[in-house]
């Protein structure tokens, strides 16, 4: 399959002198839905900036659907659209007129653009805010706007940075909805989110990037079994007065009824319970701690995940 | 130009134009009635004492030089408004990722000064009108004029709104350079009365010869040499837009 972006061997060092990409590499295929985790400043930004144009290489390539950035940059930029972290929208024009606006850079005439608009806002719901200036509208609203504005020109690839930060439960399921169905009509995504449910619930691929090296680039399926071990949050009915020693269990006491236990993957839940029974210790409640790819997120970068 | 590059360009040229139009009482009246205030006061209350320059009279004499001034101003402040705005707000990033050449945004933003500037010009001599029946020595002149000096300082504009880092940097320029170049160019008086070391300053001042010129296509009285003036406006223009261009390729203040 026909790569939809490739990254070899890719610096960047800004003017102070910090290295923000380290020789990287990555790979995405055509159609996939890839998630680019890291930490807050691992170097996300500076990837997608560079691929999308707004930040300059030091040195390495990058070539998009098969065609080098530097030497083919209309052809690159022609075929991404991207969602960008922070809102970047002129705050003054009603939010229509951004659109027409985009596409005319992009070279379509105002006819079609109100038309490719119609259909963008009908989707992402916003059609009726089309007078609306940016400032009128909500933060979801201003998501879907940028949303809309990067499929203005109907690219092959979607960057989304943080596409559904700020936005609440309801509408970010829409959102998932609304990715996975473009994505079903080819279209490929990388998406960069700090809800690693979100990437766990979407992606099939993911990189995870740590001061500016990868330091993970495989399938889903292939986190999951690097996994070795899970947390669990225990609540009992009596309060805990000892610690809970037995073999393959991690005990660690957060409050009179309730624990903290680690286990080994293939230990599951009701065996668990069992184990916890027979030591005298009758569960009420017991949840995950975190999913799995937050576990192997923390261990990979030893770092606390700011969500 | 490729189709989609007319589209491209006619999109930012729209939007400039739609921009200054929407807020109309902030970038063409002020224009209109600062100049009505300069026309009462130097031309009719002080000029009627000062008599005539040149065989003309005084408010004749200074208003080529009242017409260019809010030329120059709204040409330079719209541009770099607007693209220092865009800058200040993020959404200049809709054009980098787009495929518009460098050329294009350039001239797209600079066609949207010298439209500003053609409509304050067309609006300022409408209002010298109700004063005086100024007469238009070369109208083909009065435009090929008003379109360089636009052209002009909506390039220089351009590369103030790259360099600045806040709203102050965009004043700094108009009110320490701009504002004194056009004062000291000969709008109110005619250079050659000047004592001859401010006289020899002159020399280095582009406006004094984009006024003198003015005064030539409105009044036929030529101060300076129209072809000189013309060079030097038409050298500016090369060495600024080619600066403009350069500064967009390496993507300074607009790039990491």
């Amino acid at each position: 399959m026909e790569n939809a972006l490739e990254i070899i061997k890719l610096n960047k060092i800004y003017r102070n002198n910090v290295q923000a990409l380290d020789n990287i590499n990555l790979t995405v295929k055509k159609g996939d839905l890839f998630a680019f985790l890291g930490p807050n400043g691992a170097g996300k930004s500076t990837v997608i900036g560079i691929i999308s144009s707004l930040v300059r290489i030091t040195s390495g390539r990058v070539n998009v659907l098969g065609k080098d950035i530097t030497k083919e940059a209309d052809y690159a930029k022609r075929n991404i659209g991207l969602v960008p972290q922070e809102y970047n929208l002129c705050q003054f024009i009603p939010i229509e007129e951004t659109m027409i606006n985009v596409a005319g850079y992009f070279g379509i005439d105002k006819k079609d653009a109100e038309k490719r608009t119609y259909t963008l806002f009908n989707q992402l719901g916003i059609w009726d805010k089309r007078k609306n200036t940016p400032r009128e509208l909500s933060g979801g609203m201003k998501r879907r706007l940028m949303i809309a504005r990067a499929l203005i020109h109907s690219p092959k690839i979607l960057i989304l940075d943080e596409p559904t930060a700020g936005v609440d439960t309801e509408l970010r399921l829409t959102m998932w909805d609304f990715f996975q169905e473009i994505n079903s009509q080819g279209v490929t995504i990388i998406l960069t989110t700090h809800y690693l449910e979100e990437a766990e619930r979407l992606c099939k691929n993911l990189a995870i990037i740590h001061k500016g090296n990868i330091i993970q680039n495989s399938t889903m399926d292939e986190v999951f079994d690097m996994k070795k071990k899970h947390t669990y949050i225990v609540k009992t009915a009596e309060d805990i007065h000892q610690e809970i020693k037995a073999n393959g269990l991690i005990f660690k006491k957060t409050d009179y009824k309730t624990c903290e236990i680690t286990v080994n993957d293939g230990i599951s839940v009701t065996d668990l319970i069992d184990k916890l029974k027979s030591l005298g210790i009758n569960v009420v409640n017991i949840i995950s701690k975190r999913n799995k790819l937050e576990e192997l997120f923390m261990d990979l970068t030893k770092e606390e995940i700011t969500i | 130009m490729k189709t989609e590059f007319l589209i491209a360009y006619q999109t930012i040229v729209r939007k400039e134009f739609v921009r200054f139009a929407r807020i109309w009482v902030q970038t063409i009246l002020p224009s209109v009635i600062t100049i009505f205030l300069y026309i009462t006061i130097f031309g009719n209350f002080i000029g009627d004492r000062i008599g005539s320059i040149d065989d003309f009279n005084y408010v004749d004499y200074i208003i080529p030089g009242l017409i260019i001034m809010p030329i120059i101003s709204n040409s330079y402040m719209n541009v770099v408004g607007s693209f220092y705005s865009s800058r200040f707000q993020k959404n200049h990033e809709e054009l980098l990722v787009s495929p518009v050449p460098n050329s294009i945004i350039l001239l797209g933003y600079i066609t949207g000064g010298v439209m500003r500037a053609f409509v304050v010009g067309v609006a300022v001599y409408l209002v010298t009108t109700l004063f005086t029946n100024i007469p238009i020595a070369n109208a083909w002149l009065v435009l090929l004029i008003t379109f360089m000096t636009a052209f002009l300082f909506s390039t220089a504009g351009f590369i103030n709104a790259i360099y600045a880092k806040s709203f102050d940097d965009i004043n700094i320029v108009t009110t320490f350079i701009l504002t004194p170049l056009t004062y000291l160019g000969g709008t109110f008086y005619s250079i050659a009365a000047l004592p001859q070391i401010w006289q020899d300053i002159s020399i280095f001042n582009p406006i004094a010869y984009i006024i003198s010129a003015y005064r030539l296509a409105f009044l036929g009285l030529e101060e300076t040499s129209l072809v000189l003036s013309l060079s030097i406006i038409f050298i500016l223009i090369i060495v600024l837009f080619l600066s403009a261009l350069m500064i967009l390729s390496r993507g300074i203040g607009i790039k990491n």
